[in-house]
This record gives C-alpha cells, sequence and structure tokens, in this order.
C-alpha cells in the first residue's frame, strides 16, 4: 500500500506538490495524470526516495519513507520496479544484460538469472531482440525492455512514468496490455499518463495533478476527461 | 563475486593508460619502500655485529696480578654498564698472535709471552655506555692503555638512524602520492560511470556492490605494484650480492634468505592493498551519497 498524508515538496521558492494525501491500495492499478510540470515525476522521485518531502509523511507497506536510513535504501527499491520515462538503460550493454543486471544487484544464482531473464523477455516479446544493445531498438522495443527489467525481479509495486510518451497508439496499446497483466497477476501498478483516450479506454481508478496540487481522485470507471 | 570480478577486469580493459598509471606510481613507492626497508635491516644487523663484539679493550702493565684483574672486572660488571668482560692473559694472547700470523715464521720468532701485554675485552650493554666503561678502565692504575671503536659504532648507528628515520619520510611521501593518484584514476572511472551508478541504485543494488568492482580494482593496482617491485629489488640484490659481500666480510648478511623476501612481498602486498582499496573507497564514497 502507498499513502501520501499531507506531503509537500518545494524546490526553493516553487512548489512542486502542494499538501498531497492518497491511497493506493495492494494489487490496485492507478492512473496518475496531469499537465507537465504537475508534479507526476516528483511524486515518483518522493515514492523511490530519490527525494525527500519538505512536509508530510509517505509510508509503503505501512513503512514511513522518512525512517529508513540510506544504507537501507537498496531493499525499499526492490520493492519497487520502475520504468522510466527516459528508460535509463546501459548503452553498453545488451537488452539481455540490462534485464539481467535488476536480478544481479539482488545476489540470485547465474543459472536462475538466465532462465528468469528468458521468460520475461519472452513475456513482453523481447528475445528475439535479447542481444542487441539500446541504440538498436525501436522506441516500444525501449519501453518494453525497461518494464522487462522493471518487473523480472517480481516487485510488490510497479511504476510507469510516462510509458507510451512517443509511441504510436498500437504501441503503446501492448504497453499498457503488459501493464494490466502485470496488474493481474496481484501487482500494485502507478502508471503517468498523457494518453487521456487509454485512461478513458480503461476506466480504472485516475489520479489528477494541476500545479502540484491534487485536483481529482476518480475511483474506477467515474474518470471523465474535461 | 565472479561478477564483481568480470566487471572490475572490464572496468580495467577500458582504460589501459590509467591502469599502467596506477600499477607504475604504485610499483615505484612499493619498490623505494622495500629498498629502504631492507638497507634499514641490513644496517641494523651490521650495528648488532659491532654490538656484539668485545669494543673496549683495556691493556694491563706486567705485574697486573689475577685477582686485581677479577675485581677490575667485577667493578664493571657491577656497574650495570658491561655485558661481558673476557680476560686474555699474556700467553692467549701469543697463541692468537701465532695464530694470526701463523704463515710468516720472521714475525712469530720475534714475539715472545713477555712482550705482549695481558688485556680484558669488554663489550658494553649499550653504545652510549662506551665512553663510561673506557673511563672506569683508565681509572684502573694497573691499566696500561685503553683501545674502543667508539667512533665506528657511532657512525653506524647515525647511518641506521638516519636510514631509518629518511626511509621513514620518503616512504610517507610516496604512500601518499601513490594513495592520491589510485584516488584520482578511480575517481575519474567512479565519474564517467556515474549514470551507470545511479541506474543501479535505483534498480535497488546495495552499496557493497556498486563500490565492489573498484575495490578490487584498487586492490589490483597494489596486487601488481607489489609483486613487480618485489620482483625488482629481488633483481637488484641477487645482481648486487657479490659486490657486497666483499664490503661485507665477516658480517652474517648476504644473501638475504627467500624467508625473509618472503616476508617482504607479504608487507608490500599488504601495503599495496591498504593504498589501492583505501583510495577506492574513498574515490566512490561520494558517488553513493
Amino acid at each position: 500500500m502507498i499513502k501520501f498524508e499531507e506531503v509537500s515538496k518545494k524546490f526553493a521558492e516553487i512548489t512542486a506538490l502542494d499538501k498531497i494525501s492518497f491511497e493506493i491500495k495492494d494489487g490496485e492499478m492507478v492512473f496518475l495524470t496531469g499537465p507537465s510540470g504537475a508534479g507526476k515525476t516528483t511524486l515518483i522521485k518522493l515514492i523511490l526516495k530519490e527525494l525527500e518531502p519538505t512536509t508530510g509523511k509517505i509510508s509503503i507497506n505501512g513503512l514511513d519513507l522518512s525512517k529508513i536510513k540510506r544504507k537501507h535504501l537498496y531493499a525499499l527499491r526492490r520493492k519497487i520496479g520502475v520504468v522510466f520515462q527516459d528508460f535509463k538503460l546501459l548503452n553498453d550493454r545488451t537488452v539481455r544484460e540490462n534485464v539481467a543486471l535488476a536480478l544481479e544487484v539482488t545476489g540470485l544464482d547465474r543459472k536462475k538469472v538466465t532462465k528468469e531473464v528468458e521468460e520475461i523477455l519472452e513475456m513482453v516479446g523481447l528475445f528475439e531482440r535479447a542481444d542487441l544493445f539500446p541504440s538498436q531498438l525501436a522506441g516500444g522495443e525501449l519501453q518494453r525492455a525497461c518494464l522487462a527489467r522493471a518487473i523480472v525481479p517480481s516487485p510488490e509495486i510497479l511504476i510507469a512514468d510516462e510509458p507510451t510518451g512517443n509511441l504510436d497508439v498500437a504501441t503503446a496499446w501492448q504497453i499498457f496490455s503488459l501493464l494490466q497483466e502485470v496488474n493481474r497477476a496481484g501487482k500494485t501498478v502507478l502508471v503517468t499518463t498523457h494518453n487521456f483516450e487509454i485512461v478513458d479506454s480503461l476506466k480504472i481508478r485516475v489520479i489528477e495533478l494541476d500545479h502540484g496540487k491534487l485536483v481529482r481522485d476518480e475511483e474506477k470507471g467515474q474518470y471523465k476527461v474535461k | 563475486m565472479r561478477k564483481i570480478l568480470s566487471t572490475s577486469w572490464h572496468y580495467i580493459r577500458r582504460s589501459p593508460y590509467q591502469a599502467l598509471a596506477a600499477i607504475a606510481v604504485m610499483t615505484l613507492t612499493l619498490f623505494i619502500s622495500a629498498v629502504f626497508v631492507l638497507l634499514a635491516a641490513g644496517s641494523e644487523k651490521i650495528l648488532s655485529y659491532f654490538e656484539e663484539k668485545p669494543q673496549v679493550i683495556a691493556f694491563f702493565k706486567d705485574d697486573v696480578t689475577k685477582q686485581e684483574v677479577d675485581a677490575l672486572t667485577l667493578r664493571l660488571l657491577a656497574s650495570g654498564k658491561a655485558a661481558a668482560a673476557k680476560y686474555v692473559s699474556k700467553e692467549q694472547a701469543l697463541e692468537i698472535y701465532q695464530d694470526q700470523n701463523r704463515d710468516d715464521p720472521l714475525l712469530l720468532e720475534m714475539v715472545s709471552a713477555e712482550i705482549l701485554p695481558a688485556s680484558l675485552e669488554v663489550s658494553a650493554k649499550e653504545i652510549g655506555f662506551l665512553g663510561e666503561i673506557a673511563d672506569i678502565l683508565r681509572s684502573d692504575s694497573k691499566v696500561e692503555e685503553v683501545n674502543f671503536q667508539e667512533d665506528v659504532v657511532q657512525i653506524l648507528q647515525k647511518i641506521t638512524t638516519g636510514i631509518r628515520e629518511g626511509g621513514l619520510i620518503i616512504i610517507s611521501f610516496l604512500i601518499s602520492i601513490s594513495f592520491l593518484v589510485i584516488l584520482v584514476i578511480i575517481s575519474m572511472k567512479a565519474a564517467s560511470r556515474r549514470r551507470e551508478i545511479k541506474i543501479v541504485q535505483l534498480i535497488g543494488a546495495t552499496a557493497a556492490y556498486i563500490r565492489g568492482p573498484f575495490l578490487v580494482e584498487g586492490i589490483f593496482y597494489g596486487l601488481v605494484g607489489a609483486l613487480l617491485s618485489w620482483a625488482l629489488v629481488y633483481g637488484l640484490l641477487w645482481y648486487a650480492t657479490p659486490t657486497l659481500k666483499t664490503y661485507l666480510e665477516g658480517i652474517p648478511l648476504l644473501p638475504v634468505s627467500l624467508g625473509v623476501m618472503l616476508v617482504l612481498l607479504g608487507g608490500l602486498a599488504l601495503v599495496g592493498i591498504i593504498i589501492g582499496s583505501l583510495g577506492a573507497f574513498l574515490a566512490v564514497k561520494r558517488y553513493l551519497r
């Protein structure tokens, strides 16, 4: 469960998030929408403890993030898989190596790493592209590689930051199908997106931010694009 | 561990000139350190060789009696300054003389026990006591003359202290430079991998996972430097041993045993590992904040 209680984040004079409160239950899938600069990426960085809130409390599965020491941060991050907006793939490693990295950092046995990586690449449809480097992949493939890396360690929470940013409609739908599949497997999924067409169609819970404020929190099926 | 080792080897191979510079500086530092350690240990051994030998010899007048010699010996030992005192009678002095000149019959014919003086050979507990022992001997009315090698021993002592202190300063300076070179080289590598470090942190890598390859790299430079410097020192010593032996005749110093050289290798490896790992640890620390 992800819980924000009166969370604010300020960068000097700029308020990125202003007293945000919401709760995402285990196994829930939620869209986080809002225009550029609304505070979506800041919110994700707060969940990953890349940033500290100026005020307020964030907890994940009942654990207050402010209580986690820097040296124990890795344990929190292993619970959260992230599909980054800029992918954050290592350019000097192949797709297979990039995906394997998420398991190698946990110290998993080499054979198990190989097996699980192959399974996940098969699932996201990148098995044939496993030995290519990121620079040799198309946008949708990069997104899927990033998704594979995020879900291969079987995290409790999956966060996808603008996963359909520059993708065509068909590829965007493929990505959302994969995210839904992950959610059906019992994972909590939080997706930030501008793609209102998909938001409208999927009829899931939507949290909308604007200028750092939470302006709407619509339950499943209630959201209508204004 | 296998992954850390392969990543570390990958880092080293990616920038061979930086690796060469690190190994060269480490080798130079450890080579000079090893030379000073061997010089300090060798001069210490030469000094103790001289310290163990009788350092003050008192020659008696002809009318000295055994009781007077014994009384003087007791006085010396009771002073706490003398480690040992050995009486050499006229007859023993003749035997020594004959032994030293056995190849020259002319010299042997000319000398009898009568013309050789009896003597007392005294060794000091510490070199600093030599003057006081000489004074005690001179104050005895039956002592004709006192000889002692104060100058030789004092010069040796000064050389030994000089090597030890000078060596310590030079070694400290070189170790600091090596440490800084390793720190700078590994900092540059960590800086060029800043993005990678950030990404693996975000996907849940521990500090140890990130630090591991850099630490192994630092240790690698230390170990290779230790091995190369040791081989250089061993080669140099092997080459110089025949020449040095002629200068150090009678002093049981050369050749240096393999056991001593292995201890030296262990010491060099330890110093190299400490410099390499500490440099790497501090270099990566700021990228883990």
